[in-house]
């Protein structure tokens, strides 16, 4: 910077009635203010934060207890949960199986339907329709997750029964195509986000180079927005997994591996349904109460994990934005 | 000005904190309608999240009236004591817990070693038991609910259910599966038996006011209020704790679809 630019940013202070010099007073004070509003801003954005941390200690702490009483091992690999038993079993082996069915069951769904209405809105219809869809799309995310579980046991489950011939209509599948329905708003919105992000010159020059609408899409316009897709499915995974209310009521809850293991139209059990089901009547302290916190525990780190993807994917997605 | 004369009024009201059990939850519900229309000065909550949760709220002094559908465990009342509070049950009502089927079930009447046997899974179709050929859908509470308890001590023994027993969370959730699915036996309350659902004879007892009362049939159990120590004569808390012996407090329990334990 030279003298005369600093001369030039001084002059409107000039005319001002602002003196130049400040007197010591003045010149604390504006050193405060600027050091106190800076922490006071740093504080409340620490606050999310500080949230965070807090509750990954809090659930550590209250699960610590169970991780050195019982074997890690065998909270991993038994499918047998039996917390109220006269013999007691910490198993969560089914549990974690009926999260990844329901999870991977509601993406097979989701993710064909939500990308490909995501290629519509973004490439095919135009700003009009785009501009009623998509706000109507995001009115599913708002729906609250009990009136899903509702519709899910009063109107699915007796359909699957009468209709598939399932002996329970409560099962994998139920809770699988509840959460795929929920999980849709976000997929469609996030990817369609990231198609409209590629550049119009993409498009343009594989129409120009002869591309046909389809080849474009399939071909240019998804390999170019791949990061923001997978994004929008990781996140879109993040929501099934930690879903609770839904699963607690389509799924049935019965705590087995289905066998054959493609038997959808079995009962399972998932990890936040159980937590949610037996929190509310376990003694406070007992083995009970410290295995649903390491249930807890390894959702935490799943989501975590999860979370850790799609931050990875999103910033990749932005900087490719940024280049084109 | 009539509201702000009214405010310290407010303020002084009485207040009765009620928690705990979601079956006996209903009961006092209504008791608290019934006692806050005749008093407007007063001022009664009900929560309704679980009998583990009413216990533990007696003993933190976090409710003066624990509602709960079990007996308090030897820890929750060790517990207790040993922070100064000396919990009192009063058994204000008796809850039958009824095996119920789909009402095109032919089959009517079960044993308990029947019905044991179908959750623990050595029964899987209901042709085994004289009905129809058709897949047994096992449904049961949460594990963690009064309900489960009772059936889990008085039918099942205390043996662990087999893994695909279904679990739904609350008495409405049990009587709406049975009631869509062909074959789904299930287990409620007797107040959630309607004509939508068939309540099962148990060991050659049918499910009723008499029977449960007098403690004939088998899955019965009674409902409680846990007080800190007995209330003092005369207070609204031993008002509300001895409701259940006059005629308007039977009343409303029948209402509700329980029985009443005085015998009239």
């Amino acid at each position: 910077m030279g003298q005369g630019s600093v001369n030039d940013a001084l002059m409107p202070a000039a005319e001002s009635h602002r003196p130049l010099a400040l007197t010591p007073t003045e010149d604390i004070r504006g050193f405060l203010a600027f050091h106190l509003g800076r922490t006071f801003l740093f504080v409340i954005t620490c606050t999310s934060v500080l949230a965070v941390f807090l509750i990954f200690l809090f659930v550590i702490k209250e699960a610590f207890p169970f991780l050195t009483e019982f074997s890690i091992v065998e909270f991993l690999t038994s499918a047998e949960w039996y917390p109220e038993s006269e013999n007691p079993r910490y198993g969560v082996l089914a549990l974690l199986t009926g999260s990844a069915y329901v999870t991977i069951v509601a993406l097979v769904f989701s993710v064909p339907v939500g990308v490909l209405a995501a290629v519509f809105l973004s490439d095919i219809v135009g700003l009009r329709i785009r501009s009623v869809v998509k706000p109507i799309v995001e009115i599913l995310a708002a729906i609250p997750s009990v009136a899903y579980g509702f519709f899910a046991v009063m109107v699915l489950a007796p359909w699957m029964q009468t209709k598939l011939g399932f002996s329970t209509g409560t099962n994998a599948l139920n809770a699988s195509l509840v959460l795929a329905v929920m999980a849709l708003p976000t997929i469609i919105s996030v990817s369609e986000d990231s198609l409209s992000a590629v550049g119009r010159e993409l498009r343009e020059a594989s129409y120009g180079l002869g591309a046909t609408r389809f080849e474009t899409i399939f071909k240019v316009l998804i390999p170019a927005a791949h990061s923001g897709i997978i994004a929008a499915v990781v996140l879109g995974m993040m929501r099934a997994i930690g879903e609770t209310m839904v699963v607690w009521m389509a799924s049935g809850n019965a705590t087995q591996i289905p066998s054959p293991w493609w038997d959808l139209s079995q009962s399972v059990r998932t990890m936040t349904a159980t937590i949610a089901g037996d929190m509310g009547e376990t003694e406070k302290g007992s083995p009970h109460y410290r295995a649903l916190f390491a249930v807890g525990m390894l959702l935490l780190i799943m989501t975590f994990c999860l979370n850790l993807v799609s931050e990875y994917f999103l910033t990749r997605a932005k900087r490719a934005g940024g280049k084109s | 000005m009539a509201f702000l004369l009214a405010l310290p009024a407010v303020c002084a009201a009485e207040t009765l904190q009620i928690e705990g059990s979601t079956t006996v939850g209903p009961i006092a519900d209504a008791f608290a309608e019934y006692f806050m229309r005749s008093n407007p000065d007063l001022e009664i909550t009900v929560k309704k999240t679980g009998s583990g949760d009413g216990a533990a709220a007696l003993m933190d002094n976090r409710c003066d009236i624990a509602t709960m559908s079990r007996f308090m465990k030897d820890k929750e009342f060790k517990g207790a004591v040993e922070k100064g509070i000396f919990p009192v049950a009063h058994v204000v009502a008796m809850d039958g817990v009824c095996i119920i089927v789909h009402p095109s079930n032919p089959v009517k009447e079960l044993t308990t070693e029947q019905i044991r046997d179908i959750y623990m899974g050595k029964i899987t179709n209901w042709s085994q038991l004289g009905g129809p050929d058709m897949a047994i859908v096992a449904i049961s509470r949460d594990t963690s609910s009064g309900t489960y308890e009772t059936f889990h001590e008085k039918v099942m023994n205390k043996e662990d259910m087999a893994g695909n027993v279904e679990y739904v969370n609350s008495n409405p959730q049990a009587h709406a599966r049975v009631k869509t699915t062909m074959g789904a036996i299930g287990y409620v309350g007797l107040g959630f038996v309607d004509i939508n659902v068939r309540a099962l004879k148990i060991d050659d007892i049918q499910p009723t006011r008499q029977t449960i009362s007098s403690g004939t049939y088998p899955v019965a159990r009674p409902l409680f209020m846990f007080t800190n120590g007995y209330p003092k004569l005369g207070s609204t808390v031993y008002k509300f704790c001895t409701f259940h012996l006059s005629e308007r407090g039977q009343e409303i329990i029948e209402a509700k679809g329980f029985v009443p334990v005085t015998a009239y």
